[in-house]
């Protein structure tokens, strides 16, 4: 046996020396590289389990086999739309907010998959398949960031859907996956001439430290959950939490005529980040965008005659519809306005989430104009 | 155990090991080890029920070493200290209450100091009136024993500690209907019983040596030994006590290479599988036989490497302490039969059955003037050690039918092992189909094992059996 005492300070000082080294030589190296992009495309999905049919999502991932990461790479390796494209496809993306995304809905009620079970095909006999991009949370900027990402996977068409929500210029940057993906957004901001700025101190300040192992260690802890996650996705086809019960659209509204910290009379355009769109229309290129205005749960009780419902006062709701319609008019935009299509009583726990049902009306309305705009 | 407090232990251990002296060590053992029992006791919603189980567990502790004390065996003034040395302590966790920066050591405020002090009174009184009795005859062994196990049903049988919530509820002012189960969860009871029993029966059938107090209690209490095991023997584990324990360089590197294979095992690996490995909720929501299969693996291994990262994570503090823990595990799953597989799954649980339960059963059997043949003496030895063993992770159907499963198991196999012993099967057969036997054995083994943890995992037979239907495509 070796006494600790006998070996003297020099042998412990070169044990941690040398453990210290190894230490900060992987973190450097690491750091240096930033591999996590590449990492992040790293994908099980689509490989050994089938890719999921909405992006990773969930606040509680334990029950939802799902899981909020701000990866974007490992997050579209897990879709499906990252498997090869069929010849014959005619690919349609979905963007938006948990409308599209499909809150409390299960992946075979989703708009996508209610546009996927219409079968529908294209003149040349291309069959058209809807991909759910949406994201549940509501900022146009980050619609526009997934969209970039998305055009790598060659869309036929693109579905924006859109609601006032998720306009107002302050809230571009309130979304997490916008403020923990600062360099691609930035570039975005650069690239469109956004009316964002980039130096907004919502945006992850990232220094050297990290980008090191240590300072990636709960992003490359997520992405690892993610693939785990897969197979659960597999088992089960089960990728979101449905609680049992829930509370339905507040019916009751306070008689509060702001929105965002705007009042009436007047919402002045400039306050609306119309310019995001015109980006992703820019970005899309010859691809067709049709823009929707999602539809809205309307209320009937105390001071409905103020509001439409939680989220927006009449004036401000009915200006942006003007704004919006204008704009489509304007820019030659394609353009579907959908805001009371869908019945109250077709709502789940929002003022924006469908019940199948309503996602289903919704999707026959997107439908009809996918056909008018691709067989005109 | 989560890292954090994990970290502080290790740092505890080590300068344990490093700075002090034999005699010291034992007295720092006990200081650490009474903490710890404090420290990581779980929150529980009744009232000072977190300070009250480690507590009784102390008395208990205190009693059953007065019970086992040899009456030629004088009391030493190293008692007395002992005895001064865990009041103070209890004291000193009590007065975190009024310490801000302190509180507290227990998950809720521990209860006020004058309370604290009547319990260590109370406590104290009870010991002097068993020694002052100085009880010579086994029959209050005996009865120490059954109240032990008495508290174990309690704690393993939910609808028994329901009832004790309640009452503790009723007492405590708090609301009745909130009572469950699970109100009353005790650190380690499981092992803290085992130990107890050990060296009560050992003390009747006098293999027991007289020891101090404070070596019993750092024995039955030794904090990284105290959550999950392993089982220790205290003649052995008194020897390791007693032998000169500076930390060695070769000691440390052992203790450091396990704590952290046991980190590895326990955080890495187990809490990745349990993302995906089977569980009440998940076994309905599977929609095919292959993932099925895919989660009913991931638990197999999943607990495989939590109970014996833990055991790792043991071994690896005690060596840093100087006491050479048993081994718990040894390759379960790359054993060739279920005998095999059971000398090396929680090595020290299936022993302490061995030596405590199995042996005297089926020695009274043979005994008995029936003259039952042997396959029936095994058979009902076996079924009821492994029954018994299915119930001490609590008193539910499933835990007893997975008991009967290894228990019938290991029937079969020692009735095959007999037959093709008789009958020289395999035993001059060509090397490459003795490995297909073994390659064979331990396939069908790792199965048997893997598909009883389906009884082990779920909660009730009828959706344990519909899990086997699915595992099959059955229905």
């Amino acid at each position: 046996m070796i006494d600790v005492d006998k070996l003297g300070a020099s042998f412990w000082k070169k044990v941690m020396m040398k453990g210290l080294g190894l230490f900060l030589a992987v973190n450097f190296i690491f750091g240096f590289f930033n591999p996590i992009r590449t990492l992040g495309s790293i994908s099980a999905y689509n490989l050994l389990f089938p890719g999921r049919t909405r992006l990773p999502f969930g606040e509680r991932p334990e029950q939802a086999y799902n899981l909020s990461l701000y990866s974007l790479e490992a997050m579209f390796a897990s879709h499906e739309i990252t498997g090869k494209k069929p010849a014959n496809e005619y690919r349609i993306i979905l963007i938006g907010d948990s409308s599209v995304w499909g809150y409390l809905l299960k992946p075979e009620e989703t708009l996508a998959a209610s546009i996927n079970s219409a079968n529908l095909q294209t003149g040349k006999n291309r069959v058209m398949r809807a991909y759910n991009l949406g994201y549940p949370t509501m900022s146009l900027a980050k619609d526009l960031l997934i969209l970039s990402y998305a055009m790598r996977y060659e869309p036929d068409l693109i579905i924006w859907s859109v609601t006032l929500e998720s306009f107002p210029t302050q809230k571009q940057l309130e979304s997490p996956i916008v403020q923990n993906n600062p360099s691609p957004v930035r570039d975005l901001i650069d690239q469109y001439s956004l009316m964002i700025d980039p130096a907004d101190p919502r945006f992850t300040r990232g220094n050297f430290l990290d980008a090191t192992l240590i300072g990636q260690r709960r992003a490359l802890a997520d992405m690892f959950r993610l693939q785990l996650y897969g197979v659960m996705w597999a088992a089960s086809g089960i990728d979101q939490f449905y609680p049992q019960v829930y509370d339905p659209p507040q019916e009751d509204l306070d008689p509060d005529e702001t929105f965002q910290g705007f009042h009436p009379p007047v919402l002045n355009p400039a306050d609306l980040s119309f310019d995001v769109l015109d980006a992703g229309h820019t970005m899309a290129g010859i691809i067709p965008v049709i823009f929707v205005n999602e539809p809205i749960y309307i209320s009937h009780g105390e001071n409905s005659e103020l509001r439409y419902n939680f989220f927006y006062p009449r004036w401000a709701y009915d200006q942006y519809r003007q704004i919006f319609t204008h704009r489509c008019q304007e820019y030659h935009w394609h353009c579907l306005d959908e805001w009371n299509l869908v019945p109250g009583a077709e709502f789940t726990n929002s003022a924006i989430h469908l019940t199948p049902y309503g996602t289903g009306l919704f999707a026959s309305s997107i439908e009809k104009a996918i056909l008018q705009l691709i067989q005109p | 155990m989560s890292l954090l407090p994990l970290f502080i232990t290790v740092i505890l251990a080590s300068v344990i090991g490093l700075f002090t002296q034999v005699r010291w060590r034992s007295w720092s053992l006990l200081v650490a080890s009474i903490f710890f029992i404090y420290w990581l006791q779980p929150g529980l919603p009744i009232r000072h029920l977190d300070f009250w189980l480690p507590t009784a567990c102390l008395s208990l502790v205190i009693y059953s070493w007065l019970l086992t004390h040899p009456k030629e065996s004088p009391f030493t003034r190293s008692d007395l200290v002992t005895g001064l040395v865990i009041s103070l302590v209890m004291l000193l966790i009590g007065s975190t209450r009024y310490i801000d920066a302190l509180c507290c050591l227990t998950p809720t405020p521990p209860p006020t100091l004058p309370l604290v002090t009547v319990a260590i009174i109370s406590i104290a009184l009870i010991a002097l009136l068993l020694y002052l009795i100085k009880p010579g005859n086994n029959y209050w062994i005996y009865g120490f024993s059954f109240l032990i196990l008495i508290i174990f049903i309690i704690l393993k049988a939910e609808a028994a500690s329901k009832l004790v919530s309640m009452t503790l509820r009723s007492i405590n002012n708090q609301s009745v209907s909130l009572a469950s189960g699970l109100d009353i969860r005790w650190l380690g009871f499981s092992y803290i019983a085992f130990r107890l029993l050990h060296t009560l029966r050992d003390r009747i059938s006098g293999k027991l040596p007289g020891l101090p107090l404070q070596e019993y209690l750092i024995y039955v209490i030794f904090f990284p030994a105290i959550t999950a095991g392993p089982i220790d023997r205290i003649q052995r584990f008194v020897e390791d006590l007693h032998q000169p324990a500076k930390l060695s360089l070769e000691m440390a590197i052992q203790g450091g290479r396990r704590i952290l294979l046991g980190i590895f095992f326990k955080f890495v690996l187990a809490d990745s599988l349990a993302i995906i490995a089977l569980n009440e909720a998940n076994s309905l929501q599977v929609n095919s036989a292959g993932w099925l299969w895919v989660m009913l693996y991931a638990f197999a291994l999943r607990i495989f490497f939590d109970f014996s990262g833990y055991t790792d994570i043991a071994i690896g503090l005690g060596n840093l302490l100087g006491i050479r823990l048993p081994e718990n595990f040894d390759k379960p799953y790359f054993k060739p039969n279920l005998t095999l597989f059971w000398n090396s799954w929680h090595i020290t649980l299936a022993s302490w059955f061995r030596a405590y339960f199995f042996n005297p059963l089926t020695r009274a059997l043979r005994s008995r003037p029936a003259n039952l043949p042997l396959p029936s003496i095994i058979f009902i030895g076996q079924l009821s050690t492994f029954l018994l063993i299915g119930l001490w992770h609590g008193i539910t159907w499933n835990f007893a039918i997975w008991g009967a499963w290894h228990g019938v198991g290991l029937f079969v196999h020692n009735r095959w092992s007999d037959l093709a012993r008789s009958k020289g099967l395999f035993f001059e057969s060509p090397p490459l189909v003795k490995k297909f036997v073994t390659i064979t054995g331990t396939l069908l083994t790792f199965h048997y094992v893997t598909l009883g943890w389906v009884w082990f995992v779920l909660s009730t037979p009828e959706q344990s059996w519909r899990t086997f239907l699915k595992l099959f495509s059955i229905g």
